[in-house]
């Protein structure tokens, strides 16, 4: 980089006998401001021939809009939504959706990649090979190819619900999604819900305490798995305690369609699908890349004091591999998140696609995209934000 | 190799079978502990029910080049649905009579690259190659010249489209990057700033937005009466969004300099733009043509959104194909036809860039 001649100023000649266009810092100053004129000039340019456009085609400007009759059904949703709910409304179920099918795609995609990027390192040949296919194959294929893909086996290969596979007991597969038995709605299920987030705080409570423990005595309390304990054991207490009910709601045939249980749409399966062996590749290779990491001599040396192989896995080598997953691991979370769009492709409803109807009715083009873009903005800064307290909590205490 | 001594002086002995030749290579790789044994067993049985269908699907009931009629009574794949339409799905809406025009320019783009790939071609005539490659790959296109027929570009379709978006939104990215990564190392703060938010913004949402932006928004920017047609409006939002991209590649390579570099070239007397042109740059963009290449990959696949503003490239035509009631039901085929194309492709890529690194890799 340049830097400031400093000779100039120690020498006895007057800074004046520097003409401005070789002083950098002046230059500076110049280029700035000149880079500002013309980024606001183009901006200008661009917004006056909008106006004008909008006015030439009478288009409203601004988010009115927002408030009027959205007057378009939405097929799946988490809250109550009509066609005559308001746009607002509409964009707040797709956001939901958007939410639902990024959650649960980053779940499996944890799990899934995590799995992957082990099996590629597993000394069993077959295994290894086969995981280093599957990674292969998905990262070089378009999402997007994928999602039509998934789509069309659920469309075209999948029979009829009369035909429906039947994997297991109360499971339906067929061209209407996956459909599946779940316990009937019962008051205990509620309490059993505390009870699990009570047994989260507890579990949190004793990790802290044991930790504390641990640091003045040097003695381990294994809270992780009195944790799991816990989580399992206070529902199910809860659910002994209300008189074990076993009713399940079983979906059956009626007509064309099933009714009861519980439905995955073919369109949420197939962006789900798509989107979590797409992301899963990259996250094994980020698993992978992690685990290697972490030197061999800290493996032989953890071994070489005793610990146990679990012991070892836990205390030395994953906090060391995380340290180096997790920062891209948030990326690939949040690719996926941004990948999710596409699901207007295959026609579920996420944020994008409720927007683009919304753009489609009111013509408000500007409106829309900007909406888009901010949603999706928001996204990433709060994923950036969690990236830097995570560095710097992570950051090595340097000596 | 030595001769064998005449005289054994004593009988050597022989690896166990079990180490060496197949069986010990099966030992040590599937058979090494008692968990390995049985995982090699369990994938063995998962492929054993899962391959021997799926190869009778693709191959054994399947049919190759028929009239959609005769798939409809056979129990394996179709995959008559690619031959029978193949033109449409590479060439889309080219004039008939004038496929050759795309043709011969894809056989061209693929000699180039292939050209490209030696290390030993790169040198200044190479980009003079590129350049008169790409001027006539567009007279091929766009014709006019010599006779040719004028072939407007929305009526660009199937592969030449797909390879165009990709083409372009490297080579106009690339140097939009260069000047947003300098920008963003910049000391100027209102420079920086600007190519902050510009990189981060970009990178903060999803090309569908920028794409979105590029079919209902581009339109209103313009003053009455001026028009640019959808494929150079895609085209212009993935060059804008690979430049973003482009540029923390390229920032990544001015940030592995040591400063011992600026300094040095400073000490020569060099300004800020013969350092980074003479000093910087050159060794920065070369430790990033791996990464580069992998931008390349990456938006290769990307150009594949543009079906969703209705912009026919090779996966929009295989999808008009199979919206002909001919060919409807026959998804899974096709869409495994364009998988294999755009691996092929997308491989052949990210393992050429992996044996770059390693090439370039020359420490220093």
């Amino acid at each position: 980089m340049t830097s400031k001649p400093s000779i100039v100023a120690d020498t006895e000649y007057q800074p004046s006998a520097v003409p401005f266009w070789r002083d950098p810092d002046k230059r500076a100053i110049v280029f700035q401001v000149v880079a500002l004129l013309l980024v606001a000039f183009v901006s200008y340019y661009l917004f006056s021939n909008t106006q004008a456009n909008l006015e030439r085609q009478s288009i409203a400007t601004g988010f009115g809009f927002l408030g009027k009759e959205a007057g378009f059904e939405i097929g799946e949703s988490l809250i109550a939504y009509s066609a005559a709910d308001r746009y607002v409304d509409a964009l707040l179920v797709g956001a939901l959706n958007t939410i639902k099918v990024s959650f649960i795609g980053i779940v499996f995609t944890i799990v899934l990649g995590t799995l992957v990027g082990i099996a590629r390192l597993s000394s069993n040949w077959l295994v290894a090979k086969l995981a280093g296919s599957y990674i292969e194959l998905m990262q070089n294929i378009p999402v997007l190819l994928q999602l039509f893909f998934w789509y069309a086996i659920f469309y075209e290969s999948f029979p009829s619900p009369r035909q429906a596979l039947n994997p297991f007991a109360g499971v339906f597969l067929c061209n209407r999604g996956l459909i599946f038995a779940v316990p009937e709605t019962h008051a205990a299920h509620a309490t059993m819900g505390w009870a699990f987030a009570a047994a989260l705080v507890i579990g949190w409570g004793l990790h802290r305490w044991g930790n504390r423990r641990q640091a003045r005595t040097g003695q381990i309390f294994p809270s992780i798995r009195v944790s799991m304990a816990l989580c399992i054991f206070l529902p199910f207490l809860v659910w002994v305690f209300a008189g074990t009910p076993t009713a399940m709601d079983v979906p059956e045939l009626q007509g064309f369609n099933f009714k009861g249980g519980v439905t995955v749409s073919p369109e949420f399966s197939a962006l789900l699908l798509g989107l979590v062996f797409y992301t899963a590749a990259f996250v094994a290779e980020i698993v992978r890349a992690g685990i290697q990491s972490v030197g061999r001599g800290q493996v032989e040396a953890a071994m070489a004091i005793g610990l146990l192989p679990g012991q070892v896995l836990h205390l030395v080598i994953l906090p060391q591999a995380l340290r180096v997953i997790i920062p891209p691991l948030t990326s690939q979370m949040l690719n996926l998140t941004k990948n999710s769009s596409l699901a207007i492709a295959i026609g579920y409803a996420d944020f994008v696609a409720v927007t683009n109807t919304t753009i489609n009715q009111t013509g408000q083009a500007i409106e829309g995209v900007a909406l888009i873009m901010l949603v999706y903005l928001f996204f990433s800064l709060s994923m950036s934000l969690f990236m830097n307290w995570y560095n710097k909590k992570m950051a090595l205490v340097e000596r | 190799m030595n001769a064998p001594p005449k005289k054994p002086s004593r009988e050597f002995l022989k690896p166990p079978v079990t180490e060496v030749g197949v069986l010990g290579w099966l030992h040590s790789n599937l058979f090494n502990t008692w968990y390995n044994s049985l995982l090699t067993v369990v994938v063995l049985l998962m492929l054993w029910q899962l391959v021997p269908p799926l190869f009778g699907w693709a191959f054994v009931d399947s049919v190759w080049n028929s009239p959609a009629e005769a798939c409809r009574d056979i129990e394996g794949a179709c995959w008559s649905v690619i031959p029978q339409n193949i033109s449409f799905i590479v060439f889309g809406f080219f004039p008939d009579g004038h496929q050759w025009r795309p043709g011969i320019a894809m056989l061209l783009l693929l000699g180039l690259v292939i050209f490209s790939k030696d290390s030993r071609h790169w040198k200044k005539s190479l980009a003079v190659y590129w350049l008169v490659g790409l001027v006539t790959m567009g007279i091929l296109m766009y014709g006019g010249l010599f006779g040719l027929l004028v072939v407007d570009t929305d009526q660009w379709s199937g592969l030449p489209l797909t390879f165009m978006l990709a083409l372009f939104g490297m080579v106009a990215g690339y140097p939009l990057g260069v000047l947003l990564a300098l920008g963003r190392r910049s000391r100027m703060p209102a420079i920086k700033t600007l190519c902050v938010v510009y990189i981060e913004m970009i990178r903060g949402v999803p090309l569908i937005s920028l794409l979105f932006m590029s079919s209902v928004m581009f339109p209103l920017f313009l003053p009455e009466g001026v028009t640019f047609d959808k494929v150079l409006r895609a085209q212009v939002a993935i060059i804008l969004f690979t430049a973003a991209y482009i540029a923390e590649v390229v920032r990544g390579g001015l940030q592995a300099m040591p400063r011992g570099q600026f300094e040095a070239a400073e000490s020569l007397g060099l300004n800020y733009n013969q350092t980074m042109r003479l000093i910087i740059l050159p060794q920065a963009l070369k430790i990033v043509i791996p990464p580069s290449l992998g931008i390349l990959l990456s938006t290769f696949k990307d150009t594949s959104l543009v079906v969703i503003i209705a912009l026919y490239d090779v996966l929009k035509t295989t999808k008009v194909t199979l919206s002909n009631p001919k060919w409807t039901g026959f998804s899974t085929e096709a869409y495994i036809f364009l998988a294999v194309f755009y691996f092929i492709c997308c491989y052949a890529m990210s393992n050429y860039s992996r044996k770059l690194e390693k090439a370039l890799h020359t420490g220093r």
